[in-house]
């Protein structure tokens, strides 16, 4: 880390550190406009057919175990109900999506940033230490004085979740989804027990990924926003005075 | 500059960012390089699974046990016209299906004809482009011995499917290339879990392309083409709802 001076405008110029690396600068940016469009147009399509199902098979005379609100307009690519061009979208930056977190796993083994930063250690994830780590948040305390650059517990669980778990998982359950991979790739229904199945967890994975956006968003704002914006900008990241 | 207030401005900007997203994405597809490259999707999807995988595989096959109770129709569900009704009054006695187009051997095949091929039986997984599926038997003569039988000529590219049945007064039709078309699961199904084909399912004769979406399981089929070219056909785009709604051509996806 490396403490430089960047704020003429303070009498007290307060220390900046480079916190993302330009791999994890364009991924994030990346990522979070093909999640938008992802979740938006797959909002479109699932107007198209709002019933989920357990198992191979699922339509209209099969039970479901869930029935989906129709989605308004303003949540969906294109605005209007159109299928084809809900696809369109869709099928297009789910290419950018499985791309992308392609290119940013293999440069972020390499730059090493998973290791240093992502990292769980053992006492991390001791019940006590979360307990604080979650009281802090309450707190709206979110960095450690000492190593303020640092992701805390929470932080890095759910960044973990994210990259490890939830897209990938969005990925493979959208590929069980094509009948030409089924045919060539058999395993990708089989391990969600079915296409239906498969569709569901889709959407179950979706509604959790829109769970960490809206969490992710708010502690954001609520850490500062302009900073945290600007590190993911540019990188740089000016340590809050206070160690907050 | 105060924090608070930048809180409230980059809420506000966020939220109008996200709005001008949405609505952009609107706008954006209007323009037709973007349009363009968004198209291109179909193609990366279909290329990629064509590279990647075996384009041999055959799709899954299930037990008589793992049907659907019951298999929704879907699209047309009679034709409705007093062609397709007087060929139905009578059984299908008079209907023929023609092959035609790039083939040395034209052919026009009585339904008894086809049903004295050799046929396959599959339970397959239909995939409806809506979402639903729904897991049906199926039995016909494999399109590719239909084809062979033609004496398909080595410049065909494509294989087109004319239909009985109009959508709002314009016929349906589909298309697939020979990759599919002489796939073994690729058949001309006149019958369908142990009975013959239903109206509402394509009577008398429907396509199979198991590695495909509903869409492009053409029903009705009354002829088949082969073509070098889907240029010049309806819109050009290789089916009814690619021409006329931009589904993608390449339902594998």
């Amino acid at each position: 880390m490396l403490p430089c001076m960047d704020s003429p405008a303070n009498a007290t110029p307060t220390p900046s550190i480079k916190r993302h690396a330009i791999a994890t600068r364009l991924w994030h940016w990346i990522n979070a406009v093909a999640v938008f469009i992802l979740i938006g147009s797959g909002l479109g399509i699932s107007n198209a057919h709002p019933r989920l199902y357990w198992g191979e098979y699922g339509a209209n005379f099969d039970h479901a175990w869930l029935t989906l609100p129709r989605w308004p307009g303003w949540l969906t690519i294109p605005g209007h109900y159109n299928l084809a061009l809900s696809r369109r979208w869709h099928l297009f930056f789910a290419l950018v999506l499985g791309f992308a977190l392609l290119a940013f796993v293999i440069a972020s083994l390499i730059n090493r940033h998973f290791r240093r930063d992502l990292r769980v250690r053992r006492g991390e994830v001791a019940p006590r230490h979360l307990w604080a780590d979650a009281k802090a948040h309450l707190a709206f305390r979110f960095h450690d004085p000492a190593r303020p650059g640092a992701y805390n517990t929470l932080q890095k669980l759910s960044y973990a979740t994210t990259i490890f778990v939830l897209l990938p998982l969005l990925i493979v359950s959208g590929l069980a989804l094509s009948p030409g991979m089924d045919a060539a790739w058999p395993w990708l229904t089989s391990i969600f027990g079915g296409r239906q199945s498969a569709r569901s967890v889709h959407f179950v994975t979706m509604a959790a990924m829109s769970g960490f956006v809206i969490v992710h968003l708010a502690l954001v704002i609520l850490a500062g926003p302009v900073n945290g914006v600007r590190s993911m900008i540019t990188g740089w990241w000016r340590v809050p005075e206070d160690g907050a | 500059m105060s924090a608070p207030i930048t809180r409230r401005r980059l809420v506000a900007g966020g939220a109008i960012g996200a709005g001008v997203l949405l609505t952009g994405c609107d706008r954006a597809i209007e323009i037709p390089t973007v349009r363009k490259i968004l198209f291109t999707g179909e193609d990366m999807h279909r290329g990629l699974q064509r590279a990647l995988t075996d384009r041999r595989a055959l799709a899954r096959e299930f037990s008589a046990a793992q049907m659907s109770p019951i298999f929704r129709s879907n699209g047309t569900r009679d034709p409705g016209t007093p062609a397709y009704a007087a060929l139905s009054a009578d059984n299908f006695a008079a209907y023929r299906l023609t092959v035609t187009g790039l083939v040395n051997r034209p052919l026009a095949l009585s339904l008894a004809q086809l049903r004295s091929m050799p046929a396959r039986t599959q339970i397959t997984r239909h995939d409806c482009v809506e979402g639903w599926s729904a897991i049906g038997k199926w039995t016909g003569p494999m399109l590719g011995n239909v084809l062979k039988l033609a004496d398909i000529r080595r410049d065909a590219r494509y294989i087109v499917f004319r239909c009985a049945d109009l959508i709002g007064g314009k016929p349906y039709y589909e298309s697939i290339d020979l990759i599919d078309a002489f796939h073994p699961q690729t058949i001309l199904a006149w019958g369908m879990n142990d009975a013959m084909l239903t109206i509402p399912h394509g009577a008398p004769v429907r396509l199979r392309v198991e590695r495909q979406l509903g869409y492009k399981h053409a029903k009705y089929v009354t002829g088949i083409e082969a073509v070098a070219s889907l240029a010049g056909i309806g819109q050009g785009k290789g089916g009814y709802w690619e021409d006329w709604v931009d589904y993608d051509w390449y339902a594998g996806i």
